[in-house]
């Protein structure tokens, strides 16, 4: 008996509630930019400037303790976490500690790191450092300017590649499903308020690499069918493309996401706050893919006129006019 | 129906098999590189029997090309380093008072007395005490300068001379600052990779980064303070003019003066010109050695320019002290006792041997052009990096075994050509890190999970095909060979604006993002290598042998 995730055949209408969930996904993006602008996002030391130092002890951490010895040394802005991982053995009692860049520190201050780990030694013996990390302010500014860079290269080489490859509603649909997936994802981190660094920049990278293989994959079979019924309604070869292709879709999430949950559970936490970013991205790009884009496609019209249609099916370059 | 000619069978399967060997080594990480750090150090050092044994551990005919561990995997440290390229310009300006003060002492007839009036800035600032003479002594400043050594100043001068009434300014053309800047960033990766070497950890990353930074990374060092101290050592050796010995350190030196203290005699100040005769730049070899008294000491040689400076300077001034200086502080002032043309000399002060040898290392490795300011460092543990290879690849060992049995369960026989397709695609995905020595690093590991995810990607859109083209299709063969083709423009679509991601991300990021960028992008190439041509050339062998009359998907 084979696994199917999708029942054979589908015929859903996935236009029914196509003001719900396009509501839906409105009242997500505002919500998420709402969250941006009020909670802010919990910017890690690659964006903000400052040390952090992951220390592993024998005795438990005691935030409070370790919080008492590093108040005598006018740090400013201080972060002690304690970091709880189930792979983590009994005599594995890690934290993390995070200190603001110091005031007008252009670069990393090294006699600050010592002092820290000169206190926070004497609070527990035991305790070694297996990461010490400092980003001057200067980079820091830069790697946000760089961060913001790369999304917006990525997004506009896309427009163009989609404009080159299709046509340019389809363009504005897939980069609106992106736009969508890369504001929900800093929703969600503004909102948990998990740590947003470099690497978050290369989860929401690959989100967007993720959906608009989603996407293309759907717009491709879209493509293929606006040539083989050429006078049905296009919302009813919408339905048709999404339901052909909706078994590959759904495979697809399936088995990218069994990975990154398995990543998510057993591949330490170090990464797992990228891991996060990518599996919520997954589910975040699958939902856009079948209910934003096509949406915008819809409403925006294609034309139907192909004049000359290619031999090669589904294989030509879109007619650009 | 299904054509698929021998020789195209023969290419893809022996693409298959390069990489997969060139995978293999990572299978034995730990013997593969005990083997090659043996055999570098036999054709460094020579060969000891320990040596030649840790060698046979992996046979020379195999490939043994590893990827790269990351920082974050193997532990040890990272730094960005800016360099303060700006010093450098100051250094040359001042470097141009003495031949500034000369050609203009020429000429005195017509600009009258001249006077140093900055203090070691990055402009040479000179008033003359008749006015009318400025246009002469533009020109006769001007004359002093040189065409830009680099190619995209070819023609401009290294020199911007500006005059107002009676004050010249002279500072570096903006071509030549260009020009300065990168020769600088050159010579500080140079330095910096000499003094890691010296310490002889496994291979250090020095790259150039932008127009003033240097990228650090040591895998196995201790941490990111340790590898400062050992590449932030200025060793910035000088032989200064002495103009005065005193006691005072806040003494007022005057204008183009410095006042250094000594090493060894605490109290004694010296003031010097603060122009030197001849720097450490000009040294070819600095040895430990022993002065006529037997007292450690280090010789040193100049090349041919620094020695005729140092010649010339030790000819026009026997009996009076000259200090040598070592990054601000004077290591001795002996007199000049005689003129020394050969450009070889001797450093006494009181050394013991092993300070005698250190300094010998320093000058040997020479000094860095520009102090270095340090605006990242990251220290990542050796236990820290082993724990996340182990949750790594207990999470990757894992999401693999799941995904085939998700892909084995939904299609069959067909799923388990694409497991197949998928552990290959793995094994080139490690095949070409190797060969490109690219780093693995955490997000790298993440990227390829991502990839086996992905790569399913390709065979599913391809079975998916065939099953609807096996309803309307007259035969399997034919079902087969459509579902290939028509999967096709959607797989190339789809991998190519993820490949753009890659790129993106490879070009604009750097650190983590780059490790993960490559990951992605050789995944992606490998990935639509093994869905069109691999499973393909599996389906094909087995539809040849079977003939099956029906499909089933």
């Amino acid at each position: 008996m084979r696994l199917k995730l999708v029942p054979e055949n589908t015929d859903w209408d996935f236009f029914k509630y196509a003001r719900a969930t396009f509501g839906a996904s409105c009242v997500a993006i505002v919500l998420s930019l709402v969250a941006w602008l009020a909670l802010g996002l919990n910017f890690g030391i690659d964006f903000q400037g400052g040390t952090t130092i992951r220390t592993q002890a024998e005795e438990t951490v005691v935030v409070s303790e370790y919080r008492d010895a590093l108040g005598g040394l006018d740090l400013g802005d201080v972060v002690i976490s304690e970091v709880f991982d189930p792979t983590f053995g009994p005599d594995e009692n890690v934290a993390m500690v995070r200190i603001a860049a110091q005031d007008g520190a252009e670069a990393v201050t090294p006699e600050t790191i010592e002092r820290v780990q000169a206190a926070l030694q004497d609070v527990a013996p035991t305790l070694e450092f297996t990461s010490v990390e400092s980003v001057g302010p200067k980079v820091s500014g830069e790697l946000i300017q760089a961060a913001f860079l790369a999304v917006a290269a990525s997004l506009a080489a896309i427009l163009f590649y989609i404009w080159l490859r299709f046509e340019w509603q389809f363009s504005v649909g897939a980069v609106a499903a992106l736009f969508h997936d890369v504001v929900l994802t800093i929703g969600i981190f503004s909102i948990l308020q998990i740590q947003f660094d470099l690497a978050t920049i290369a989860a929401i990278l690959t989100i967007i690499g993720y959906s608009i293989n989603d996407t293309v994959v759907i717009f491709d079979r879209l493509r293929e069918n606006l040539i083989k019924y050429k006078s049905r309604d296009l919302r009813d070869v919408m339905n048709l493309s999404v339901n052909e292709t909706l078994s590959r879709t759904v495979m697809t999430s399936g088995t990218t996401l069994v990975a990154l949950i398995a990543l998510l559970v057993l591949g330490g936490d170090v990464i797992r706050g990228f891991v996060f970013a990518i599996a919520w991205g997954v589910i975040v790009g699958t939902y856009s893919s079948v209910f934003v884009a096509k949406n915008i496609v819809l409403f925006l019209g294609v034309k139907r006129d192909w004049s000359k249609p290619d031999k090669t099916e589904g294989n030509q370059f879109a007619q650009m006019d | 129906m299904l054509q698929f000619p021998l020789w195209k069978r023969l290419v893809i399967w022996g693409l298959v098999l390069v990489g997969l060997v060139l995978a293999l080594p990572n299978l034995f990480y730990g013997r593969v590189e005990q083997a090659n750090d043996a055999r570098a150090e036999i054709v460094q050092m020579g060969a000891t029997p320990e040596r030649t044994a840790a060698a046979g551990g992996w046979p020379e005919w195999m490939p043994s090309g590893l990827v790269n561990l990351g920082l974050d995997l193997r532990g040890g440290a990272h730094l960005l380093a800016e360099v303060q390229v700006d010093q450098v310009y100051a250094q040359r300006i001042d470097g141009m008072w003495p031949e500034v003060r000369d050609t203009l002492r020429d000429a005195r007839d017509t600009v009258g007395t001249i006077r140093r009036l900055d203090d070691g800035g990055a402009v040479l600032e000179v008033r003359i005490s008749r006015p009318e003479g400025l246009p002469e002594a533009l020109e006769l400043v001007r004359g002093l300068a040189q065409p830009v050594a680099s190619l995209t100043g070819g023609g401009t001068s290294d020199l911007e001379v500006t005059g107002d009434t009676a004050v010249i300014r002279v500072q570096l053309s903006e071509a030549e600052r260009a020009a300065t800047d990168s020769r600088t960033l050159q010579q500080t990766v140079e330095i910096v990779r000499r003094r890691v070497d010296e310490v002889g950890t496994r291979e250090p990353t020095i790259q150039r980064q932008g127009d003033d930074r240097v990228l650090i990374q040591v895998p196995g060092i201790g941490s990111a303070a340790e590898l400062k101290a050992l590449i932030g050592t200025t060793a910035q050796l000088t032989f200064n003019p002495v103009v005065n010995r005193t006691d005072d350190a806040n003494t007022n030196a005057g204008v183009g003066n410095v006042v250094y203290p000594s090493i060894d005699q605490s109290g004694t100040n010296y003031v010097l010109e603060r122009s030197p005769v001849v720097s450490g730049e000009d040294l070819v070899d600095a040895q430990p050695s022993f002065d006529q008294n037997g007292a450690p000491a280090v010789s040193f040689r100049f090349n041919p320019s620094g020695a005729r400076r140092f010649g010339d300077y030790t000819l026009e001034n026997i009996g009076s002290p000259f200090a040598i200086v070592l990054d601000e502080e004077v290591i001795s002032a002996p007199v000049i006792q005689s003129h020394i043309p050969g450009g070889s000399g001797i450093i006494t002060g009181n050394f013991t041997v092993e300070e005698a040898t250190e300094l010998a290392v320093l000058l040997r490795a020479g000094a860095l052009p520009a102090e270095l300011t340090f605006l990242e460092e990251r220290t990542i543990g050796p236990e820290l990096g082993q724990d996340s290879i182990d949750a790594g690849r207990i999470a990757c060992l894992v999401a693999f075994v799941l995904v085939m049995a998700m892909i084995w369960a939904s299609y069959g026989l067909f799923g388990l050509f694409a497991n197949i397709a998928l552990i290959i695609n793995v094994g080139l995905i490690f095949g070409l890190l190797s060969l490109i020595g690219a780093t693995l690093t955490l997000p790298g590991i993440a990227g390829i999970v991502l990839t086996i995810g992905m790569a399913v990607d390709a065979n599913v859109l391809v079975f998916e095909r065939i099953r609807e083209e096996a309803k309307t299709a007259k035969g399997p063969s034919r079902a087969i060979q459509l579902g290939y083709e028509r999967a096709l423009s959607a797989i190339v679509d789809a991998n190519i604006t993820t490949f753009i991601i890659a790129t993106i991300l490879f070009t604009l990021g750097s650190g983590p993002v780059r490790g993960f960028a490559v990951t992605l992008g050789i995944g992606i190439i490998t990935s639509v290598f093994t869905a069109i041509f691999v499973t393909r050339a599996i389906v094909v062998a087995w539809f040849d042998r079977r003939r099956p009359k029906t499909l089933e998907v």
